[in-house]
């Protein structure tokens, strides 16, 4: 995989610069940081810990970080390190990021994504409840509990069923966003209109789903998609940037149907 | 003594019989009624859905900043259902049979089968949400084995079937929330029950964000807070999970039942060093394809490659050739213990042994040349075509493997060794779902209904989902049927009042230690004694130990622990304060019902009861009931026995040879 990769176990002193920003009135600024003796087999969130650790005994706030599963499929990670967000392993995420990847006496600039429709709670923390409103907006099946029949009633075409779940597989981290430039949240909305329309049972609802989502998407002030790629780049869980490319036909197919 | 309320009548027909008697609320009458469900993972996401769907007015809590990133969706490898799609014997009653078997015997039946019976209406109502399942070339769902089955009934979504089946119902709830049937507060911490004349009937919370306290009120209280591995500090389970909402409960009056059936999972990445903050499973699933073994000689530091054929040891096919690799969890972690603890061990911390898909990757080339119709591959050939069949079937969890431990998995043998994972004691429920506090359920992990001493893999879901979808909207209405001329009471009654109190006063108690040690060094110790004496071996004599070393323990934190930030705003150092005050309480209870339980079943194995080859020893006559206690004083429990009834299936030794 990443050719920063050894298996030769190491310990390294870092400066870390982090931000620091105590709530979302409040402006934020960099501040500097040292640890010593990081071993090289920690994971980034485990070196924040030493780093928290040693701030709570020198009587300083510990910094705030939003972190659960630690294995790179809860999506609550999301920390822009040395300018990527997630850091710099490809198809990765902040959790399950290594001390590997660095070395003796680097610098590592650590900031919370930044975007307007993400605003900072505190520190490095962000809210993303926008995207919780994307999916209400449609991003799901109308199917009350009891209603289904049996599964195997409705055959799915192996590749249709392997694209859906390639979709599907969004960990909503919001880190495409970060990555753009625009902060446009297109790739994560069209993973979404992708995993349903994929599907036949995503069908009857294909039109109202996608124009539904897109307005609200423009509504939480997200930025236009000017196909830059970056997205795609820096997704840890690499939803292709095709998916796009399907919204936009969804997008257009609803639309001209709907006037 | 403690009664279930199972239905009459013969065990097929419980179920079916309970629904077509039990009582309902009508549609009007359903609008009028406030359910609060705590918990948005699998059983509570599922709840809080249908629920709403029915028409109650429903309050859904979690503490992550959106219910989609809850615990539930860590889960890698599958689903049961008695579907029989392979038509290989499969049946309700086998699946029901299995699980029983699988918890050595400390189920109940009558839950049991009925989460049997439902477990097919769990795959089609999935289905129906468009979760992606894996599927066949001709369309269907495909199916894989578990441990402890011999039918192919797991239904899966690569490795990732926790995802998909909490996105499934994230979006059913989230639709919820946009019709307005459901008021989601996320980024809140429950911190005590309310109960009046003896009935739930609310909450207070935290906001997390502002940190101001909060009062709701329900009819109802659901709890889905989910299992309590991490009072063991190291465990697969997310970061936050915590027993604090279940603790609340206890010490309100709930029963907590069979605190120490807990679950050692065996293929887990080892540990790597004192700064470990979790540890990641490898599931379960990989045991269909991956031989685990190590060297047949004593400390041999060979690398695995170069260790010959006849000079390991596959030591599960060789002392369980019936059911091989794919024994029951309790079992696969015992027997890596015993290996390691004998000198065999890998790696080095030596403690650890190799999970090898070698032969698996051979054997699907094969396959794939065939298929190819090919005659003289060369081995690389078939190599290469073996390692994408296996990369289909497992490539999420051969990644994560890579980024931890920065091995190739393709190339080498994992190396694995036993983790905390589940927790199958939790509240005590009857049939209902119901804690013995009125108006107070536990669903999914968070309850010790269905899976006994031992879970078996893939029926955590399956229960997690079978207790939100199809359960608890007949239960539920059966209790509140007579509730319909309740008005909500209003939060300044007394009792939220002093509920609130409660919870202010215990968090300016720990603000103001000002100690000099760390939360995070007391969870570790915490989880150090009761890994060592509640863990995989327990005795007599270290259970007694770890109890005086936990109440010391309590002690020390309530006088020297150091809690940063305020009150009044996001301090995550109090949240974790908060949870491990709980967790230090619920580890006595622990060890308390280990050192009660004389016998060993499932994965509580007390060293003095054991077979001659070293299979666990159950005591029936004295043991075969659930152990419920009470919450009586600081260190104290009373114990209520729930005896086990086997009408339909009787108990025997288990035998995996
Ligand atoms: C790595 C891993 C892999 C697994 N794989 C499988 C598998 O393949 N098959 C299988 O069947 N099982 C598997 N399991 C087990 C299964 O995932 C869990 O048992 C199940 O998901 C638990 O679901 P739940 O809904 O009960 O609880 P959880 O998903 O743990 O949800 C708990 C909820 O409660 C909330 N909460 C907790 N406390 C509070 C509080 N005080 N206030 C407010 N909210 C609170 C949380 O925010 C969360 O929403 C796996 C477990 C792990 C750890
Ligand atoms: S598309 Fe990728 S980067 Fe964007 S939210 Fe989903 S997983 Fe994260
Ligand atoms: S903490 Fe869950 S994805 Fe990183």
């Amino acid at each position: 995989m990443e050719s920063d990769r050894t298996m030769e176990h190491y310990h390294m002193n870092l400066n870390l610069k982090v931000w620091r920003q105590p709530n979302s009135q409040t402006p934020g600024a960099f501040k500097l940081y040292r640890v010593e003796n990081i071993s090289s087999e920690m994971s980034f969130l485990e070196m924040f810990d030493v780093l928290n650790e040693q701030l709570i005994r020198d009587g300083e706030d510990p910094i705030t970080f939003d972190h659960d599963c630690r294995e790179g499929i809860c999506g609550s990670c999301s920390m822009y390190i040395n300018g990527k967000p997630h850091g710099p392993w490809a198809a990765n995420t902040t959790c399950q990021l290594h001390m590997r990847a660095f070395h003796d006496g680097d610098t590592i600039v650590v900031e919370p994504w930044r975007a307007n429709s993400f605003p900072v709670i505190k520190d490095l923390m962000v809210d993303r409840s926008a995207f919780d409103r994307i999916i209400q907006a449609g991003g799901y099946i109308s199917v009350n509990t009891g209603n289904a029949v049996d599964g195997n009633s409705l055959p799915v075409p192996k590749d249709h069923a392997d694209q859906a779940f390639a979709a599907a597989m969004c960990i909503g981290c919001g880190a495409c966003v970060a990555a753009c430039k625009n902060s446009s949240a297109m790739l994560f909305l069209s993973a979404k209109v992708s995993h349903l329309s994929l599907l036949p049972q995503g069908d009857p609802e294909r039109s109202s789903r996608v124009v539904n989502m897109v307005a609200q998407m423009d509504k939480e002030g997200f930025g236009a998609c000017t196909n830059t790629g970056a997205c795609e780049a820096t997704c840890p869980k690499e939803i292709s940037i095709a998916n796009i490319a399907r919204l936009n036909k969804e997008y257009l197919l609803a639309t001209l149907t709907a006037e | 003594m403690l009664d279930a309320k199972i239905p009459a009548g013969p065990l097929p027909e419980k179920w079916t019989d309970y629904k077509g008697h039990c009582k309902l609320v009508n549609p009007s009458n359903k609008r009028k009624l406030e359910v609060i469900i705590v918990g948005t993972g699998l059983a509570g996401a599922s709840a809080a859905a249908s629920l709403a769907e029915l028409g109650y007015q429903v309050k859904a809590f979690c503490f992550q900043d959106s219910p989609r990133r809850t615990h539930s969706i860590a889960a890698q490898g599958g689903i049961n259902a008695a579907k029989n799609y392979q038509n290989d014997g499969d049946s309700i009653f086998r699946l029901f049979y299995d699980t029983i078997k699988g918890g050595d015997y400390r189920a109940r039946e009558a839950n049991v089968h009925r989460l049997a019976e439902v477990s097919g209406n769990i795959i089609d109502q999935c289905v129906a949400q468009g979760v992606p399942f894996a599927r066949e070339y001709g369309g269907l769902l495909s199916n894989r084995s578990f441990g402890g089955t011999q039918v192919q009934r797991t239904f899966y979504a690569a490795g990732q079937t926790g995802q998909q089946l909490l996105i499934g119902a994230y979006q059913a709830l989230e639709r919820q929330v946009a019709l307005g049937n459901v008021k989601m507060y996320s980024r809140h911490e429950m911190l005590e029950l309310v109960t009046i004349d003896g009935k739930a009937r609310g909450i207070i919370a935290r906001d997390l964000v502002s940190g101001a306290l909060e009062r709701h009120f329900g009819h109802a209280v659901l709890l889905c807070t989910g299992g309590y591995g991490n009072v063991f500090y190291l465990s697969t389970n997310a970061m936050g999970s915590n027993v604090t909402a279940a603790w609340k409960a206890h010490r309100n009056g709930a029963y907590f039942a069979n605190p120490c059936f807990t679950q050692i999972h065996p293929t887990c990445i080892p540990v790597s060093g004192d700064h470990q903050s979790k540890l990641t499973l490898m599931s379960e699933s990989l045991r269909n394809d991956g031989r685990i073994w190590v060297p047949a000689q004593k400390n041999d530091t060979r690398k695995p490659t170069d260790i010959a054929e006849n000079e390991r040891d596959y030591y599960l096919e060789r002392r369980y050739p019936a059911f091989g690799n794919l024994v029951p969890r309790d079992v696969a972690s015992r027997a890596s213990k015993e290996r390691c603890d004998e000198g065999y061990g890998v790696g080095t911390s030596k403690q650890a042994v190799y999970l090898d898909f070698a032969d698996a990757i051979i054997r699907y080339g094969k396959i794939e040349i065939s298929k190819e119709g090919k005659s003289n591959a060369t081995l690389e050939e078939i190599i290469a075509l073996g390692k994408e069949v296996v990369k289909e079937k497992y490539g999420n969890l051969f990644d994560m493997y890579e980024k931890i431990t920065g091995e190739n998995p393709y190339e080498v043998p994992m190396r694995i060794y036993p983790a905390v994972h589940y927790t199958m004691g939790g509240l005590w429920v009857d049939y209902e779902l119901q804690t013995s506090i009125p108006g107070l359920y536990a669903l999914g992990e968070a309850n010790f209904s269905d899976h006994g001493a031992n879970r078996l893999g893939a029926s955590a879901l399956m229960q997690g989902l079978a207790d939100g979808y199809f359960v608890v909207p007949y239960t539920l209405g059966n209790n509140l049927a007579d509730e319909i001329y309740n008005k909500p009471i209003a939060t300044s009654h007394p009792a939220f009042e002093e509920a609130e109190n409660k919870v202010s006063e215990r968090i300016q108690k720990l603000m103001s230690i000002q100690g000099t040690q760390t939360v995070e060094s007391f969870h570790k110790r915490l989880g150090k004694i009761i890994w060592n004496q509640c863990g995989m071996a327990r005795t007599e004599s270290g259970l007694k130990q770890a109890i005086a070393d936990v109440q010391a323990l309590k002690k020390e934190f309530w006088s020297d622990v150091r809690i940063p930030g305020v009150v009044n705003g996001m301090n995550p150092e109090l949240d974790k304060a908060n949870r491990v005050a709980d967790f230090i309480e619920l580890g006595e209870l622990m060890c308390v019902d280990a050192l009660n339980r004389n016998e060993s079943c499932g994965g509580h194995f007390r060293e003095e009861y054991q077979t001659p080859d070293g299979e666990a020893l159950r005591d029936d006559a004295n043991y075969m009931y659930v152990a419920a206690w009470q919450f009586a004083d600081e260190h104290k429990w009373e114990l209520h026995k729930e005896p086990l009834v086997y009408d339909v299936i009787k108990p025997s030794q288990r035998n995996y040879k």
